[in-house]
């Protein structure tokens, strides 16, 4: 074990650590946003939407989240789509933990009580009323630790946008170990700062529920 | 540059040879995982503290980071101490330690979900420790576990996908090489995904087929 070789390098990989975790806060919000959309289409009453919901999360789960990447990053341009590639990696991701977080927030959903829904329509609530005022505040609070789930395994994920050239922690991980041949070296550094990352979003996912929890 | 797909049917064999070995590198990992997961789960919940933690720990590790890092760490640091694994036998290692730390925490919640009254009567009928464990315990732990177990299965499906990253040539490589020659990523990538849906749906049928037939055994 080299450790002299570890203070040497460890600057370089915070700077990507940097990276890696703007990728994973952006692609988070992205997924998020994709995820609501996605769920209020599954749940919707237009079989159409109800469809497209439905193929979204279909499309998305049943092919590799590499694949849809590249296909983003190298076919994008074909069809006059140019993004750079820290741009196409966090879009990608994103859109595609929103085909889990469409299931999660989903299942949240349906796992609500029917009762409430009927007491706050026959109190004279609208539909879109009683989901706002009823539903959600309950559903949210079941969504927070399967998404913070999500958010675990997306955070892993952005280790995929190596593979198109972002300079982020792998791709730094394996730039070193590359040019000095110690990868266990390389991977206990990378590895250790992946698993803070982790580490403290699960802490703020637990706190998050927490707080939400009605005594 | 506008789409084409009239140049995929001539690589049409390129990809199927691409899916025979993505589907080969998913069902070897897909073993390795399964049966490494009952030993982890085995001896996360019996073996001795000495033994238990380092495990602990190596479960810790290979469930916080990602198995793109893993893939580079075992192709390269087996290197390192020099042994020189061709990229299939690492890809395949690789992914399937990573899926037996999953597998495992699923087996272990089954194993903790069997009746204490069936070690208790095995104990009483004479079986030893580790034929309880082996023959009454862990059987009917599997059984319970079959469905999450079947969802990592799809999972590893589409991580075996990165294992192109350290050149083995599967169905994501195949892609690759017939983009190369003709410089139509959109339509190539698109074919992959297709493979990749329909070698997907094919494995959902297979486990909804198993599934069935546990439960009808029981």
């Amino acid at each position: 074990m080299d450790f002299d070789l570890i203070l040497r390098v460890y600057p370089y990989f915070l700077k990507a650590a940097q990276v890696t975790v703007e990728l994973a806060v952006l692609s988070t919000a992205l997924g998020l946003a994709c995820g609501a959309l996605g769920a209020y289409a599954r749940l919707s009453r237009i079989a159409v939407i109800r469809f497209l919901g439905a193929a979204y999360v279909s499309v998305i789960r049943g092919t590799p989240a590499l694949i849809q990447i590249f296909i983003l990053y190298f076919g994008g341009p074909q069809v006059g789509i140019q993004l750079d590639a820290f741009t196409a990696g966090a879009i990608g991701l994103g859109v595609n933990i929103g085909a889990y977080m469409t299931e999660t927030m989903r299942g949240a959903i349906i796992a609500i009580d029917k009762g409430q829904t009927e007491a706050a329509r026959t109190l004279g609530m609208s539909k879109w009323q009683t989901m706002r005022k009823v539903i959600l505040p309950q559903a949210a609070r079941l969504m927070i630790r399967p998404l913070g789930v999500n958010i675990n395994a997306l955070i892993k994920g952005t280790a995929l946008v190596a593979a198109i050239s972002v300079i982020e922690l792998t791709y730094t991980a394996q730039r070193y170990i590359g040019s000095t041949y110690k990868p266990f070296e390389m991977f206990l550094l990378a590895g250790v700062i992946y698993m803070a990352i982790i580490y403290s979003t699960g802490l703020g996912v637990a706190w998050l529920d927490r707080r939400a929890r009605i005594n | 540059m506008g789409l084409d797909f009239s140049v995929v049917p001539g690589y049409l064999d390129t990809l199927l040879l691409g899916s025979l070995w993505t589907i080969s590198i998913m069902l070897v990992s897909a073993l390795i995982s399964f049966f490494i997961g009952i030993l982890l789960a085995v001896i996360a919940l019996y073996a001795p503290a000495i033994i238990r933690y380092p495990f602990r720990l190596f479960a810790f590790v290979f469930m916080g980071t990602p198995l793109l890092l893993q893939l580079f760490l075992i192709y390269f640091g087996l290197n390192q101490i020099g042994i020189d694994l061709p990229a299939f036998v690492a890809g395949v290692i690789g992914l399937g330690l990573h899926f037996a730390v999953y597998n495992s925490d699923i087996i272990q919640a089954g194993i903790l979900a069997v009746d204490k009254g069936q070690y208790e009567g095995a104990r009483t009928l004479g079986l030893s420790r580790g034929q309880t464990i082996r023959k009454i315990i862990v059987p009917q732990a599997v059984r319970t576990v079959t469905p999450p177990i079947g969802n990592n299965m799809v999972a590893l499906l589409k991580d075996s996908a990165l294992v192109s990253v350290i050149g083995v040539t599967e169905l994501t490589l195949s892609a690759q090489l017939a983009i190369s020659n003709t410089f139509r990523p959109f339509e190539f990538y698109v074919a992959a995904a297709a493979c990749y849906y329909v070698i997907n749906l094919g494995l959902e049928y297979g486990l909804r087929k198993v599934e069935l037939r546990i439960q009808a055994a029981r």
